[in-house]
């Protein structure tokens, strides 16, 4: 037997490679012969594609919850939709809020005093019940309700804003477009401390201020509102975000919440600029309440802004923010990460043909041959990882594409809001979601090398990257354990399906059902990365010491 | 021997007593097979620590603080481990199977023992047994460890938590039920091993059962199917025998559940065992 005969199973594979033994090249020429005409491998392979597309698309078809309107026959479907706003950046969300406003041509500013911000929701030990804001209330102001000036493109939903405010929990913040999240002074504001805010209009350009005695102005932030038109509305609002306690302390479902509303009261109301200086205008911005909480009070009629010489107090219900997954959002919603949620199955299948490469050569003896055509163990091991790493990638991206482009459009017939992500976000995705298939396959062959065992192998992949997210998942946990389970194990990787952005300014239950990791997309990647490398090192490690 | 390899089965020995004689002889045969590697009894002690360990994780890492109420169901989360150690015996059921054929050994075991239904059950009742085991000594371990640590962290009887511990009925079925579940476990994997024979192939499929229903059910809201999974699949029917808390709003009652996992499990071995008898090695 010859060096060529035995580096290169079949001859004609060698011809065309030149020099006898090869480089690198050969051997990952060698590598993908062996895998491709391993028959079973390759109709596991094109089995793992397809189970990952047909169990996605089951999930992403059978998202649908249905819905039943103010009392009405149950429904299922598109009839479900509310009408959904998308703010400038397109992003779905919510603006809905009580609104004293003016119109304002050319540059101005306003200012205002904010004395109180109170709240009362829903009862929670009867929010089981469907419950109506303005019925059955208790005091309690939620973290994120919200009063301030707002100076507005039109009273349209979705149209561009820019806004200082004083939150519940969360201080001063200046906030625009629903993504713009800036803070302020912090702490609470009452009739002892209370809080001056600004709004100064110049062009597209909008800046904050903020004060604490009205003097001394300490400037929050600066804003461009590009197109902005020259006569926009600017106002007061007051909103408040469903009421929650516990939420995100054990798992998703815990808390649902309560609808809520806040009450703003202010003072010192001044208006100075362009335009006719009018009288206070009230709007109900989005017809009050949140969709899915019933009408709010006032159910779409004048705002409920009372005037009492300077003072004007406002009660609002609703949001100014993005929507996010999860039950405490106004309505239901999907990401596209449902339609992927069939990669587990490809993930279990890929991985377990990747942990046979090496153990498969192992009980035929064939590591043998193989080690003494390359002696050089650490090529043979980087040149199974590149062909398996490569082929469960193209596995997945067929996958992911599949999934996605049929999955989605059957996920919009469901009767619940698509959060879509913006392409280049959608295709992070999709390649994240083939990269990271394609990683777990490598830590398999080097779990195969190092064990020599398919089946612990195989084990040990699945489950270190299957558990943390069905553990995470299942509500047992809570959820701060959850997320470290989901930091620091190869499930980490799953953080590239996340698909939409985590805002700090929502109340959200951040499950991973919900398409929520505590890892970046590219931290996640490490994450599972470095788990592979480490795995790869030992796998060399103990290649070069053991015997074949 | 050779008398062994020329004889076919049910006809030379068809009285009872011959079987029975046969089940003894094989039984004997599978345990010096299998207490004469190390591996199994590695993969039991794995099955207890795992357990332990990840109950012991959980339990440890969950409080619940004064002002609040804590929807956790105490004695679920204590066997939390279960999802764990029932990887580790689907590695076990596989391997008594699989290590066999790929070996070679399964042609000298069938040779020496022709009747395969004996091989079979040897296999199978030597494999619950050692599991049933190792599962009752994990369980107990993730039960004590909920009673010892539960009540420092908030979870005490005046606040309304049921202790963790066997003189609580519900507790008593899930800590029961959970080791049965794992009993069950080996038996459908040993049947789906006997089926498919390669271990890699065989342990795909099994970690598949266990683990893609679960996870497939957390992504679907659709109700119909929801309640169709949580009705008929292995795992997670099997695993409401570990429910004691909202029992009402359980689509199957606990020992139902651990009855379709049964009923998995029997078909496993069925089929298995069906294979197993007509098929060349």
């Amino acid at each position: 037997m010859t060096a060529q005969a035995i580096s290169v199973p079949r001859p004609e594979a060698g011809s065309s490679d030149g020099p006898r033994g090869g480089g690198f090249g050969s051997l990952l020429r060698a590598e993908w012969i062996k895998f491709r005409s391993v028959r079973g491998w390759v109709i596991a392979m094109i089995l793992a594609a397809l189970l990952t597309i047909f169990l996605g698309v089951f999930a992403a078809a059978n998202a649908n919850i249905g819905c039943q309107i103010n009392g009405g026959p149950p429904k299922s479907g598109r009839a479900c939709l509310p009408y959904i706003p998308h703010g400038p950046g397109g992003e779905v969300v919510t603006d809905s809020f009580s609104f004293a406003h003016q119109p304002l041509t050319g540059n101005g500013t306003i200012t205002v005093r904010v004395t109180s911000l109170t709240g009362e929701h829903a009862n929670l030990a009867s929010a089981q019940r469907a419950v109506q804001v303005g019925s059955g209330l208790v005091p309690g102001l939620a973290p994120w309700g919200k009063t301030g000036i707002i100076i507005k493109r039109s009273t349209h939903q979705g149209s561009a804003y820019a806004a200082m405010m004083v939150t519940g929990a969360h201080g001063v913040r200046m906030q625009d477009n629903f993504t713009g999240d800036t803070a302020g002074l912090p702490g609470a504001v009452s009739a002892a401390h209370p809080r001056w805010l600004r709004l100064a209009r110049s062009g597209d350009t909008i800046t904050g201020y903020d004060s604490a005695g009205g003097t001394h102005w300490t400037q929050v932030g600066t804003v461009q509102l590009t197109g902005l038109p020259s006569t926009v509305q600017v106002g007061m609002f007051a909103t408040s975000p469903g009421y929650t306690v516990t939420q995100n302390s054990f798992g998703g479902a815990s808390n649902s919440g309560g609808p809520a509303q806040a009450t703003g009261v202010f003072d010192h109301v001044s208006l100075a600029g362009g335009g006719p200086s009018g009288t206070w205008a009230g709007t109900t911005v989005g017809g009050g309440g949140p969709a899915g909480a019933g009408p709010g009070p006032g159910g779409g009629g004048p705002a409920p802004f009372t005037r009492n010489g300077g003072n004007y107090t406002l009660t609002g219900s609703g949001d100014i923010a993005p929507v996010t997954p999860g039950p405490l959002g106004p309505f239901p919603t999907v990401t596209i990460g449902q339609s992927l949620a069939g990669a587990f199955v490809g993930l279990i299948v890929i991985v377990a043909v990747a942990a046979m490469i090496f153990s498969t050569e192992y009980r035929r003896g064939l590591i043998r041959t193989t080690l003494a055509a390359t002696p050089r163990r650490g090529a043979v091991l980087a040149a199974k990882a590149v062909v398996i790493g490569a082929v469960a990638f193209a596995v997945g991206l067929v996958a992911a594409v599949v999934s996605i482009a049929v999955g989605v459009p059957k996920e919009e017939n469901q009767g619940q809001v698509l959060l879509s992500a913006p392409v280049l976000t959608e295709v992070r995705v999709i390649i994240g979601t083939a990269a990271m298939l394609a990683v777990a396959a490598v830590f398999a062959v080097a779990l195969g090398a190092i064990l020599r065992r398919s089946a612990a192998a195989i084990t040990i992949a699945v489950v270190t990257v299957v558990l943390p997210f069905l553990l995470a998942a299942l509500n047992v946990l809570p959820a701060g354990v959850g997320d470290w389970l989901l930091r620091l194990t190869p499930a980490a990787g799953l953080a590239v399906e996340q698909s939409i952005p985590r805002y700090s300014q929502v109340t959200t239950v951040t499950s991973p059902i919900q398409g929520y990791y505590p890892l970046s997309p590219s931290a996640g990647f490490a994450v599972l990365c470095l788990w592979a490398a480490a795995a790869l090192a030992l796998a060399l490690v103990m290649l070069r010491r053991r015997d074949a | 021997m050779s008398t062994a390899v020329r004889t076919p089965p049910a006809q030379a020995m068809a009285t009872a007593a011959a079987r029975g004689a046969s089940l003894r002889h094989a039984l004997h045969a599978e345990w010096t097979k299998l207490r004469t590697v190390s591996g199994p009894a590695w993969l039991l002690l794995g099955i207890a620590a795992a357990t332990i360990a990840v109950s012991t994780a959980a339990v440890g890492a969950t409080h619940c603080p004064q002002n609040l109420t804590c929807p956790v169901d105490t004695t679920k989360l204590s066997l939390t481990g279960i999802q764990l150690g029932q990887a580790i015996v689907a590695i076990l059921a596989v391997l008594t199977v699989s290590n066999e054929y790929s070996s070679g050994m399964m042609r000298v075991t069938l040779a020496a023992m022709p009747r395969r239904q004996a091989v079979l059950a040897a296999k199978a009742i030597l494999l619950a047994a050692l599991v049933l085991v190792a599962g009752a000594v994990a369980v107990f371990g993730s039960v004590l460890v909920g009673h010892l640590i539960l009540p420092g962290h908030g979870f005490t009887a005046a606040r309304g938590f049921h202790p963790v511990w066997l003189s609580y009925g519900p507790t008593l079925r899930a800590a029961c039920g959970s080791v049965l579940y794992l009993g069950l476990i080996a038996l459908m994997s040993l049947g789906v091993a006997v089926i498919v024979r390669d271990s890699a192939v065989s342990i795909g499929v099994v970690l598949a059962l266990l683990y893609v229903f679960p996870i497939i059910l957390s992504f679907i809201g659709n109700e119909h199917w929801q309640h169709r999974l949580e009705r008929w699949t292995p795992t997670v029917a099997g695993l409401t025998i570990q429910d004691t808390t909202g029992l009402r709003s359980l689509v199957i009652t606990p020992w139902a559940g651990l009855g379709v996992l049964a009923i998995w499990a029997a078909a496993a071995m069925l089929a298995g065992g069906l294979v197993f008898r007509f098929r060349d090695v």
